[in-house]
Formats: structure tokens, sequence, C-alpha cells
């Protein structure tokens, strides 16, 4: 039984949940203390550089290494002829990325060998001077390309085998849907395709990893948001017991799903066994934009409504261009996809939802997992109806919207959440309704993301003798402020001062399994085992507390900290040490979340909780330059129980930044040798303090009607769901100009003002 | 291997000497040579900010510096702000109160940015920060807190 919140005005209350605590970790943010990757030191590490060819494809006919071989300061050189045969794959769904190119470069940057060095610049020069004879090959690049059927073939069919669909570049095709689409009859037919490009995370700390052979095994350091998954993948690919690979996962400095799983650590830890030596990989910003990406979509949508704005039935078409390796790129589409038809009530649907492989970065997990893509397209037929049917974007959604308890797909978990609040919020919050100054328009959309489906957290807490305790948790904390609500729910629950609770993380030796932190899901999972194993703790109290005063157990409470025995009241910690005497000690609690798989599930089990958002502008268009400038921007989410509303609020405004990104700027230019062309930050631009609206708002509805703790829900992705979708609303009303593809830089909303294409 | 030169400069109110190679830039000597892993490598090429430092009290990207440019000079990393261990600068300190600080990675750039600010206009408006930052990237935070940190700052000096 939870302790409930702590008195009014104790130090326990200023830290404990709800509470806008300070962020655990921001003191050595502030200072430079904080070590992230790139900032360890170890002693006799090897600097290494990665050596690619410039072009997506080709085929390697020779790697001399001799002349970087015979460089100062060069130790070792690594090519695929050096890795055992044949050449190791791995991936955490489809084993298929080599460790090194094997016969054939698959994309842009792809490594054919690496370079190990006592230096950074003995490494770079050693990588130039690797000599790698190759002959450029035709690419595919583009949905298009890959899907046409004389298309050169990413993967090997040997890879795929017994896949009906290994002779072509579609790795795998979805299907979903319930009622019968052709039978629906409709008044109103609408039928487009909307285009989403390919972007990437830009987390601002590159990425990186060490290897080292160690004690018989091998240790990784790795701001892997996956620790144990690559604990898991680097046993399993070195035959290893579990307890002789040990992840040391420092607090990535960003990373939105781009640093979910494994990439560059089976090469590091080839080159630490061959040199003995610790290995030392850190890319550059451009070497980072071609490690990952987010999928981009081409999605065609026929949608019917009723004359009066009620959907019909939605027949999609869902095309997301993935790379060359799967890596989650495949669950991206199958559960966004899942969900295409978003929160509302929709009678007949028909999904057909492709994952197409390209000679291109693997596409990877992104923030909003394919979301953003599907949501830009069904949204936006949602606009269209409503202005043929002369409804606004606010009342036809609210028109369809499933309201708590009704189901969004048939069959499975419906609305958890009263998201009309959300809706009626985020429209009042822009003012929807109010006139509108000349030049301006209004937009809104939904949007609507299942958290985890399964999921497995583990928590040890640790009440120590003096009262301070240890919270042990797997997660990874790379902004979202985990290690802060973690150490907040423990002193909630044991009424410790926020500041005498610690709480470790980031090393697979110390800390017990976390499945991942992904699917905004730790604040339910790992919230829900810390909740555990605080409860845990509060038994073994009042069993203490029954021994020490000779009561029954039953007559034991413990809450806010104190134990109640009778009338009498015990601060927590006379009983700790009371009960465990002179040979002192501390009290272990344990505590496990567990959601295991549903069968027959397409997503192998149904949503713990869905994210829902509400986000709504006001737009104004210059039309002489295409350039927006937009005066409210306001994100709404359906939170549940926001634990540190500071924290929520804070990421909320990230992601709806995130999602002006995408919505206004970004996107990977690739040439016809499937190149990229604007790597770095030169040339590929994301929201800068001059981009920031000038009004941004983010604001959550609370009502405690989450899986977590204390009736909280998990957070952080649904701001830059649908804001693509809001904004192309606005940009609408403001003009006129309708755009079904993203992004909406000035030349493309200037070209549609000026020379617009069909309607 | 080029030939070693020893550079002589202050960091952080401290002499420093070492010797590098002429092509090093002032970033990676801070960090490599100097261990001052405060500030951060990210774009390279001067359009992040993460590599912030102040130079003779101006706000440079240190990847674009040569070190041996800085020689004889007064450099102010971000480990150099606080008053004294265990302790924070008033614009510290608002960053954590405003909650501007996520990942944290762009945060070493910033701060010192926002020093710089400060020190050349100490009563700045909201756009004045705005343009002042704006060469500092951040990819997890809306920006509005950290211009707020930046505000709350430049009022408690007064």
């Amino acid at each position: 039984m939870s302790a409930g919140p702590p008195e009014r005005g104790s130090a326990a209350e200023a830290g404990a949940v709800g509470a806008s605590a300070r962020r655990l970790g921001g003191h050595e943010r502030v200072t430079g203390a904080q070590k992230f990757l790139a900032d360890l030191r170890l002693d006799d590490l090897l600097h290494v550089k990665l050596v690619t060819v410039d072009c997506a494809r080709a085929r390697i006919d020779r790697v001399d290494a001799g002349a970087a071989l015979a460089h100062p300061g060069v130790v070792d050189v690594i090519t695929a002829d050096d890795l055992p045969k044949p050449m190791p794959r791995f991936g955490p769904a489809f084993a298929d990325r080599p460790v090194l190119a094997a016969g054939e470069t698959a994309y842009h940057g792809e490594p054919v060998a690496a370079v190990a060095a006592t230096s950074r610049d003995a490494a770079e020069a050693g990588a130039r001077l690797v000599a790698v004879e190759h002959e450029v090959l035709p690419a595919a690049v583009t949905i298009r390309d890959a899907l046409d059927p004389r298309a050169p073939l990413v993967q090997d069919p040997s890879l795929r085998p017994g896949d009906p669909l290994a002779g072509t570049n579609v790795l795998r095709e979805r299907r979903y849907g319930w009622g019968d689409v052709d039978a629906e009859a409709a008044d109103l037919v609408i039928e487009h395709t909307y285009r989403f490009p390919m972007v990437t995370h830009f987390a601002i700390e590159p990425h990186g990893a060490i290897a080292a052979v160690d004690d018989g095994g091998l240790t990784f350091w790795s701001p892997v948001q996956h620790p144990y998954l690559l604990q898991r993948m680097m046993a399993e690919l070195f035959s290893l017991p579990l307890a002789k690979v040990r992840v040391v996962a420092p607090d990535p400095g960003g990373g939105f799903g781009g640093k979910q799983n494994p990439k560059f650590e089976p090469l590091l830890a080839f080159l630490a066994m061959r040199t003995g030596r610790p290995c030392r990989l850190v890319l550059t910003l451009e070497e980072t934009f071609q490690a990952v990406r987010r999928a981009a979509a081409e999605i065609r949508v026929r949608s019917g409504f009723t004359a009066d704005g009620r959907i019909r039935f939605h027949d999609i078409q869902s095309d997301y261009l993935l790379g060359a390796y799967a890596d989650i790129a495949e669950r991206v589409v199958a559960k966004s996809n899942y969900l295409a038809c978003g929160p509302y009530r929709v009678p007949s649907a028909r999904v057909r939802a492709r994952a197409v492989l390209s000679h291109t970065t693997p596409s990877t997990a992104f923030r909003g997992f394919g979301t953003p893509q599907i949501t830009w397209a069904v949204e936006s037929q949602l606009d269209e109806a409503a202005r043929r049917l002369g409804l606004d974007g606010l009342s036809i959604r609210l028109r369809n919207l499933a309201a708590k308890g009704e189901p969004v797909v048939p069959g499975d978990v419906p609305a958890d959440g009263h998201w009309a609040q959300s809706v009626r919020k985020a429209a009042e919050a822009v003012g929807w309704g109010a006139p509108l100054p000349p030049g301006r328009g209004r937009g809104i959309a939904c949007g609507i993301k299942a958290g985890a489906t399964t999921g497995l957290s583990y928590a040890t807490v640790r009440l120590l003798f003096d009262g301070s305790v240890l919270v042990l948790a797997g997660t990874s904390d790379m902004g979202q402020g985990a290690r802060t609500i973690f150490a907040q729910i423990a002193a909630g629950e044991l009424g410790v001062p926020l500041d005498r609770v610690r709480v470790v993380m980031g090393d697979t030796t110390i800390v017990p399994f976390d499945l991942q932190t992904s699917a905004s899901r730790s604040t339910v999972f790992m919230g829900t085992a810390i909740l555990r194993a605080c409860d845990d703790i509060q038994r073994q109290l009042r069993e203490l507390a029954a021994d020490r005063y000779g009561v029954d157990r039953d007559a034991v409470a413990v809450e806010r900290g104190r134990v109640r025995v009778g009338a009498r009241q015990v601060p927590v910690v006379e009983v700790v040490q009371a009960g465990l005497g002179r040979l002192r000690g501390e009290l272990i609690g344990n505590g496990v979340m567990r959601k295991t798989d549903v069968p027959d599930h397409p997503l192998g089990g149904d949503a713990a909780f869905y994210e829902f958002n509400c986000t709504a502008f006001e737009v104004e268009v210059d039309t002489d330059t295409g350039e927006l400038l937009i005066h409210r921007h306001v994100t709404v989410g359906d939170v549940g129980r926001a634990l540190n509303p500071l924290q929520v609020e804070s990421q909320d405004e990230g992601a709806a930044i995130m999602g002006l990104g995408h919505a206004l700027m970004e996107r990977l230019v690739l040439d016809d040798l499937g190149r990229i062309r604007n790597l770095g930050a030169l040339d590929y631009r994301i929201p800068t303090t001059k981009d920031v609206p000038s009004e941004l708002r983010a604001l959550m509805v609370e009502n405690q009607d989450g899986p977590g703790p204390y009736g909280s829900k998990g957070v952080a992705e649904g701001g830059l769901l649908c804001t693509a979708p809001a904004l192309a609303a606005a940009v609408t009303q403001a003009t006129g100009a309708v755009i079904r593809d993203l992004p909406l830089t000035p030349e493309r909303v200037w070209r549609q003002l000026h020379e617009p294409g069909p309607a | 291997m080029t030939a070693t030169r020893v550079l002589h400069l202050t960091v952080n109110g401290t002499r420093r000497s070492v010797a590098i190679e002429p092509h090093r830039p002032l970033l990676d000597v801070l960090r490599e040579e100097l261990d001052l892993t405060g500030t951060k490598e990210c774009c390279a090429v001067g359009e992040c900010g993460a590599c912030t430092v102040l130079v003779d009290g101006r706000a440079v990207n240190s990847c674009l510096v040569l070190a041996v440019e800085v020689a004889g000079a007064t450099v102010t990393t971000v480990e150099g702000l606080a008053p004294g261990p265990d302790r924070l600068s008033r614009l510290q300190d608002a960053f954590l109160e405003r909650g501007a600080v996520q990942c944290g990675f762009c945060i070493p750039g910033m701060v010192v940015s926002a020093r710089y600010l400060l020190a050349t206009n100490p009563s700045p408006t909201v756009e004045e920060v705005r343009e002042a930052l704006s060469g500092n990237l951040c990819r997890c935070a809306g920006y509005n807190r950290i211009v707020d940190a930046v505000l709350a700052a430049a009022r408690a000096e007064h």
C-alpha cells in the first residue's frame, strides 16, 4: 500500500511526487562535471576511426591496410577478412546487420574497415590511408526505386529464409482492419498521398562507445538506452555468459530513440580482443547522421465521411522507407500503423503498411515511433473533410473522438482518457473561435501512440542504516528526468528528504534487469517496480517493528516516513536502527513490474496506456517569402499524473520544438548515388532560439487515470505526434494553400501559394 | 607528427603550460591535455555552440580556434564559472531552478554564452537573449526555459 503524500511543509514534501523537484544530476550538468561517454578516460585506450566509401552501394574488391599500418601510432586495422566466417550479424529484431560491410556496402557511411591508433589524429590519418578498391553499384534510395521490380535487392534473400518477400525490398507487409471499407456508404470520399521526409535525431551528443576485454569477458561503455539488450546481444554474439558481459551506460546526451540499439559495439569488441586494449569510437556529427534516422513515408489515404463529418472509413496504403538493415524499424511500422486511424471512432478500416528496405542509413526508433508520419496523413484528411463539409478542425475532431472506454481498435484496449478534455483545453489555450487578425490561421490536431505493449522492469531499493536510500534502477536517463522521479517516489514512500536519496543506474553488474528505455514506459514500468520495492521495505519495517514492540504485524502501519504502532509514531530510521541492532545492516526491497505477451495480438501485446496529445497553432504566413510566424503553439498531453510537473512540461516543450523541426525545416537530402548531401550542422537545420514560437505553452490534463504510480501515464513523445498536421491546417486557413509534403519550408509554402499544384 | 611547441595560457584562473602540435584546436587541448571535459564536442564546424568558451572574456567556438592562437590568453570554461567547489553561480543556479537543463550536453556551451551576454549586456531583453544564444543548439528543450533562466539570473544580479 503506498504511503500517500507527505505532510505539508515537511522536507519530504518538497521532494515528493507531484513536486517540481530539482533535477538529480543537474548540478553536475551546469558545472561540466557530468561525464558523458566521450569524457571517460581509460588507461591504454586506443582511438578508432571508421573507414567508409563515398557512395551508398559498392562492391568491395580489395582492402589494403598496408599504408595505414605503417603510419606512426596505428596499432591495428580490422577488415571483413579478419572477422569470423560467415560474417557475424546482429540486430534487435532481425540479425541482419554485419559487423563490417560484407562484400558490398549497403548505405553511405557503412564501415568497411576500422583503424585503431594511439591518438585520434593517427586513427584519422590511418583511416585515410586504407585503400578500398571498390566498384560503385546502382542503389535504391527512394520508395519508388526500392519497390521497382528491377530494383537491386538491399538484402540477400539467404538472410530471410522462408520469407515469401525475400526476393523483394519489402521487409514485411502488415495488414490491419475491421468492418468492411468497401461496403461503407459515405457522402464524401477524399483520397490523397502524403509525404514525410527523412530526418535524423541530431542529439547534441554524437554517438560513441568503448569496448574492453576484461576478466574473461567484455566490458562496454555505451550511452545505450537499452543496456541489457546490448548485454544480451553481445553475450550471444561472442558466446559469453551474461555474467561476463558488463555494460556501463553513461547518461546519454540526448537519445530520442537513436541510442536504443547496438551499432558499433561488436566492431569495437573485436578490436579490443585483437589489440588487448580498450578501444574507443566517438563519431563525428556527420557520421552520426549516417548512423541513425527516422523512416521517411509515403502514405495514401482514402477516407469516407458522412455529410455531418463522421468518419465512415479509412483505407490506407502506408509505405515507410527503412534503411539497409532492419534495426527496430519494422516494429516502428507495425506499431504506428496499427493505430493509423487515430483516437477516433472509425466503423471500418483497411491498413496495409509496408516496411521497405533501401540502400540508406538504417532507420531506427525515433520519438513517436512511426506515429508522426501516419498522423501527418490521416489528420490532414480530417482537416480537408472539415473544409469541404463546412465544419472546423475542432468540431470534426470532437464529433469523432472516442470517449473514455470506447474502442479505437475494436477488441483492443479502449480509450484510456477523457481525451476531449485535452482537445478543449488546447482549443481554449490557442484562442479557437476568437476573431482572427488578417493573414492568420489556426489549426488543431490530435495524436495517439501506444505505450509499451509488453515489458519487464526490476528495481532494488536499499534503506541504509542512517535512513538514507539507494535506488537501483536500470533505466537510461537521457534528459527526460527518470533519475529524479525515481528518487521522488522513494523519498515519498519512505519519508526521506530527496537529498538523502541516491539513484544508481547504468551498470549491468550492479543494477537489476530492465528491459529497455523506450515507448515512454519508465514512469509506469520502473516507477511501479520502485513502488513495489518500497512496499517490500515497508513490509520488512512492519516486521521489525512488530518484533521490537511485541505486537502483531497487522497492528503496525508505515506511512510518510513514520511507523505507527497503536498510538505511537516512531520515525522509520529509529525502527531500522533498533531493529537491526549492533551489527547494523540495511533493509533491501525488491520490486518487479512485468507485462506479458498477449497471444495472437498483432503487436505481441496490448498497450499499457495510450499517449494522447492535442496540438494547436495560430500562425501568420508571409506570402512574399513563404515564411511562417508562429504566434501561438499549444500542446496538451493526457498525462494521468505529472510526478514532476516541471520535467513533464520541459519534455513536452522539447517535443513540440522537435515537431516543429520536421514540420518546418528538417530533411536529409540524398543524391542519386545515395549519399547524404547535408551532413552536419551547417546544412541540416534544427530549430534554434530564433525559431521558437512567440508563445509556446505545454499544458496537461491530470485525471490520475494511468496505470503508473499515483495514476501516472508515460509522457514525452506526445508533443510531436501531430505538430505537422496542426501547423499545416493553420497555414491552409491563413492562405488557402494545402500542402501534403513535409517540411513546410518557405520555398514549398511560397510555391504552393504562387504556383499551386492540383487541389 | 609535427613538432610540438609549448603553449602557456591561463585557464580558469590557473597558469597552464602544455606541449602541443600547432594544428590542435583549443577544444581538443582543453579536453585532452588539460582534462577539462566540461566543454563538449558536437558539430566541429562552429554551428552548434557546444564548445563555447571565453577567451579574454569573449565567447568563442573553441572547435574553430587553434590552441596556439590563444597563447598568453585567459580562457574560461564551464568549470570556471562557479564561485567555489560545491557552489553555483547565480546563472548556473537559475538554469536548475527554471528547468532549463535536460540531458545537459548543450548546457556548458549555453551557460558560457549566457555568461558572456550578461557580462556585456546586464539587462537583456528576451529578443537579445534569444539572439545571443542562437548559436547554441539544444535538442531536448524548447529553449524557453533556458531564456527564462538567463533573464532570471540577470534580474538576480541586479
